[in-house]
């Protein structure tokens, strides 16, 4: 008897705790997104600091890759959705209230590559638009040579390495490739997982990196935080006025200042004006509603975007993305509040 | 409930016994459909969902090679190429190797050597040391069946950092000298063929090895003593008696290993490097169906999901003809071992 008195005091007590666990966390927001993967280690440090400052707000990201992302977001099963290959007017006519689509950050794609005795590899417009579309196929061929006097080329096969998944990054840069290379657009063409010419593939900007990292006489195009965290080499671009620029944060930016910024915020930077500009650029976007049913859940989402577009711009650089330039972010910022 | 009289095990079963038996029974039965129910729906589904792309596409898919999204021409002939061409390699080296050690295992040799050294320092019957030999076998054997255990991702790293870069110098030297043999005609960098198939034999061998001791350790032991008795030796024996008896059971492991190889996935999309060519070289990049889903499903628009369905049933009917074929061979070999 005892024993089930006990028993039955426990429960109560049990849930007498889960009832006010429950009721503290009443106004509690949960906000669930999904999408690219480029981003998303930023996202990840952004959503953390910004639920830390509002416990209430609960912010689940999960990088599953920008065309789950965006198919979970026409579903409705995610309140927000990012993408690098923003979103096809298609789509977008197909989610009733609209879309609104933001800029969130930028990011470069390098060409990272594995010669040993070559720490500073240039690589001329044609050359590197010849080697993914399989035209150039050895490191001493002329057109690479050109560019760079003075450096013993091996006498050794390319190894391109693509990626093998579906990727914003492959869309991206097939896109800066079709753009310089008239060649290239027919062949192969503007797709996130298109018909490679050439080369092994390796699934994920990590395995793009690893297989880089372990086949001598490889390059590949990378996202630029994965090259750098990895030291790998990355090779010095031709960019439109003939410069040879290497990717940093400034030359990013001067890519990025050349862009038309038109209403709806899907601008492509395939191939930067300016003479510092780093040729291959691209911002990545995040997918919101037009309208939420929910008022607490907007207020949640406006100030998450309001804090990453201001203050979270700061966090993006140490992370090796490229911070937005100021007047796209406060117009993205002026597009959200009219949400 | 009645009571229990000792020795009155004549009783008839009380009401609630056959209760539980006809309920087992019947749970029984329900499970056993489910699981039916459950591949029918499982191909029902997949079917129903390539029904557009085998609309577009027909035959054609089948023997055609390319796989481009941006001209919505799809072809898998270089995909099921390579899964049966990794997978018939994986199996030929992990059949003999896997043979080899379920031999080696259940002829007892390691106790043979141990039980040697141990007389040699006067230990064979020490109440410890005496154990050492038993010991020895079990452990190899669970050694062998942990390779198993080892998630597939693991062995994609360990092929991708320790394998690649182990075997690329003889590979590229076998290259340069004998490029001339189709096999070796292009050169190893980086993610293979070879590499693939050598990740991939280990991957199934603890599944030869184990089903085909056990099969080793059934023969009946009269007819191990009959064959030494009419004056064969060791290696006749195993050749001429121990394998030939055990052969069904050792075939049935090696069918069983090549649905596993047929299917892996995470440890091939790591290593094959998902190049969508036809080639025998073992060199090459190739690609094979597990990985091709693998790869383009999470990114996938909705006009390229019936498309890999289309693959997905393309490679479920490949391991359905392997295994009916598997079983046929099976109960062959029965019914000529019956008749003799």
């Amino acid at each position: 008897m005892n024993a089930k008195r006990i028993a039955v005091l426990t429960t109560l007590l049990a849930s007498a705790l889960l009832f006010s666990a429950c009721s503290s966390k009443g106004n509690s927001v949960k906000l669930q997104g999904a999408g690219a993967s480029f981003p998303a280690p930023l996202y990840q440090k952004w959503f953390k600091t910004y639920s830390g400052a509002h416990p209430n707000v609960q912010v689940d990201y999960q990088s599953v890759g920008s065309g789950s992302g965006v198919k979970s977001f026409m579903d409705k099963t995610v309140d927000f959705a990012a993408s690098d290959a923003a979103m096809k007017p298609e789509d977008m006519a197909k989610v009733d209230g609209g879309v609104q689509l933001l800029p969130m950050t930028a990011g470069s794609i390098v060409l990272a590559y594995n010669l040993k005795d070559v720490p500073n590899l240039r690589l001329s417009r044609e050359a590197y638009g010849g080697i993914f579309s399989g035209k150039v196929t050895k490191w001493s061929d002329p057109l690479i040579a050109k560019a760079n006097p003075g450096i013993k080329l091996p006498d050794q096969p390319i190894n391109v390495i693509v990626r093998a998944d579906g990727s914003g990054t492959t869309y991206v840069f097939t896109k800066h490739l079709s753009a310089i290379s008239p060649a290239f657009q027919t062949a192969v063409g503007v797709n996130n997982m298109p018909n490679w010419p050439v080369g092994t593939r390796s699934k994920g900007n990590e395995g793009v990196t690893a297989s880089i990292l372990t086949t001598p006489g490889a390059i590949g195009y990378v996202e630029y935080g994965y090259a750098h965290s990895q030291n790998l080499p990355v090779a010095t671009l031709e960019n439109k006025s003939g410069n040879y620029v290497a990717a940093t944060t400034e030359s990013a930016e001067a890519a990025l200042a050349s862009a038309q910024m038109p209403v709806d915020f899907i601008a492509w930077v395939s191939d930067p004006e300016g003479k510092d500009a780093y040729p291959i650029v691209t911002f990545t976007w995040m997918i919101l509603y037009k309208k939420y049913d929910n008022k607490e859940k907007l207020d949640a989402l406006k100030g998450l975007v309001d804090y990453s577009l201001t203050d979270g711009q700061k966090e993006s650089e140490a992370l090796g993305y490229v911070p937005l330039p100021p007047e796209v972010a406060s117009k993205a910022k002026a597009a959200v509040d009219n949400l | 409930m009645a009571a229990w009289h000792p020795g009155q095990i004549w009783q008839p079963p009380s009401s609630v016994q056959r209760w539980i038996d006809l309920i087992f029974r019947r749970l029984c039965v329900a499970f056993a459909a489910i699981t039916i129910a459950l591949i029918a729906f499982l191909v029902l589904e997949i079917g129903v969902k390539a029904l557009p792309a085998f609309r577009e596409h027909g035959l054609a898919f089948l023997y055609t090679r390319t796989w481009d999204p941006n001209t919505a021409r799809y072809g898998i002939l270089p995909e099921i190429w390579g899964t049966l061409y990794t997978s018939l390699l994986a199996l030929f080296f992990g059949s003999v190797f896997g043979i080899a050690a379920a031999v080696f295992l259940s002829e007892g040799y390691l106790g043979e050597t141990v039980f040697k050294i141990l007389k040699a320092f006067n230990l064979h019957f020490h109440p410890f040391w005496g154990h050492l030999p038993d010991r020895f076998e079990v452990l190899l054997k669970n050694l062998i069946e942990l390779l198993a255990a080892v998630p597939s991702v693991v062995y994609g790293l360990w092929g991708l950092f320790v394998v690649i870069p182990l075997i690329r110098p003889g590979c590229n030297w076998l290259h340069e000298q004998f490029g001339w043999f189709p096999l070796f005609s292009t050169d190893l960098s980086g993610p293979g063929i070879l590499p693939a198939v050598f990740v991939l034999s280990i991957m199934i061998l603890p599944t030869i090895t184990a089903v085909s001791r056990d099969a080793l350790v059934s023969v009946p032991p009269r007819l191990r003593m009959a064959a030494y008795g009419l004056g064969a030796t060791r290696w006749e024996t195993i050749l001429g008696v121990l394998l030939p008896t055990a052969s069904r059971g050792i075939f049935g492991g090696v069918v069983l290993a090549f649905g596993r190889a047929l299917g892996e996935t995470m440890a091939l999309a790591m290593l094959v490097g998902n190049a969508n060519r036809l080639t025998v070289s073992l060199f090459s990049p190739a690609n094979t169906l597990a990985a091709l889903l693998a790869n383009s499903f999470p990114e996938a628009g909705a006009k390229e999901i019936p498309v890999l369905m289309y693959a997905a049933l393309v490679l479920l009917a490949i391991t359905f003809v392997v295994n009916i074929f598997g079983a046929l061979v099976l109960e062959r070999a029965a019914a000529k071992s019956e008749a003799k």
